[in-house]
């Protein structure tokens, strides 16, 4: 009795407080992401390193010939994406930024989104951030964008009739098939999983979760998608930014 | 050529074990899958390891399909002298690839 007690408060606190998946993942794949040599996260960071001292674009210039130092410059920009944009009136992901410089600045030609190149400047711009609080600003122009999210997170969805909020709000903690229900916080991406045996972005990982309850997933570049992201990463902000994270 | 992230300690003590871990990006591809139209997709994964210090053989292994995208390898080598550690691994495709790394025995 005692001790079924004892595993329901442990359930109860595992469910209520909120954590990373880093917490949820077992104790392998978080030496895997502790071990900078065994994460595989950082074959993109290498790459992303690579392309950020690159000159490319009609400009010949590189991410660096503008920011210099990404390790100096890059630090803490992660933890504020997405992040309204006044020059186009809505929020965009960091991805999106990076191509935004990318055509602008660069005039360079652009990235599809969740392609290696792509993945590597986002994981090496990310990692800049590793271990500062997530702080998404949610205040002002971005108000609209993150209620609009909270309803996309709130909304049920597909043949399953799901909200994202029945599994990552009310059931996290728990377990489907075998498989804990993480709380959903993008506080690693872009992120290595296991499962992909590669790198991915967090519009993967939900387009991952819409075709799971059998909805039709968001249109790769939609604004809906960075609603949801908005309202997610805002849903994070004080949690530490673990790019590149690992998860199963 | 593909990605390689080869990490060794700075400094090693003379005759004392270190580690040597390497991450190669490859897909690792099993040669038991099918693509979307049925047809079966053709094995492509490394399939041997040789490690050599100063062009001594230190470290010789078969790699198989069961292992996952992305492999990471690491063993222990003791050493008497400075000298370079070279690895060289050969994929299905016949491609070989060398990395080097020196070390400096304090």
């Amino acid at each position: 009795m005692i001790r079924r007690l004892a595993l329901a408060a442990l359930l109860v606190m595992a469910a209520g407080e909120k954590h990373s998946g880093y917490q949820d993942a077992s104790p392998e794949t978080r030496a895997m992401q502790d071990d900078d040599a065994s994460n595989p996260g950082f074959l993109w960071v290498q790459q992303g390193e690579t392309l950020w001292h690159q000159r490319v674009g009609s400009t010949e210039r590189s991410c660096e010939d503008c920011h210099g130092a990404a390790p100096v410059t890059m630090r803490g920009v992660a933890t504020r994406y997405p992040q309204f944009d006044a020059r186009i009136g809505r929020p965009i992901t960091l991805a999106q930024r990076i191509e935004q410089c990318r055509i602008d600045r660069q005039g360079a030609t652009p990235l599809p989104p969740d392609s290696e190149p792509m993945l590597g400047l986002s994981a090496y711009v990310g990692l800049q951030s590793r271990g500062l609080p997530m702080a998404v600003p949610v205040d002002g122009p971005a108000r609209p964008f993150y209620q609009a999210g909270k309803t996309l997170f709130n909304l049920r969805q597909g043949q399953f009739n799901l909200s994202c909020a029945q599994c990552h709000d009310d059931l996290a903690g728990q377990r489907l098939a075998g498989s804990i229900i993480p709380q959903g916080h993008p506080n690693g991406y872009p992120e290595y999983r296991l499962e992909w045996q590669g790198l991915g972005s967090l519009e993967r990982r939900i387009r991952n979760c819409t075709t799971g309850v059998r909805a039709e997933p968001f249109a790769v570049d939609s604004l809906e998608l960075v609603e949801l992201e908005l309202y997610l990463g805002a849903r994070a902000n004080g949690l530490a930014v673990e790019t590149p994270a690992v998860r199963p | 050529m593909v990605r390689v992230l080869l990490n060794i300690p700075k400094h090693v003590k003379r005759g004392e074990a270190f580690d040597v871990k390497l991450l190669i990006s490859h897909p690792m591809e099993s040669g038991q899958r099918r693509d979307d139209m049925g047809q079966p997709i053709p094995r492509d994964i490394i399939n041997s390891f040789v490690c050599t210090y100063n062009d001594e053989e230190v470290l010789r292994a078969d790699l198989f399909p069961a292992i996952a995208a992305n492999p990471f390898l690491s063993f222990a080598v003791t050493v008497q002298e400075s000298g370079t550690l070279t690895m060289t691994f050969t994929d299905d495709h016949g491609v070989v690839q060398t990395e080097t790394a020196s070390v400096t025995v304090e």
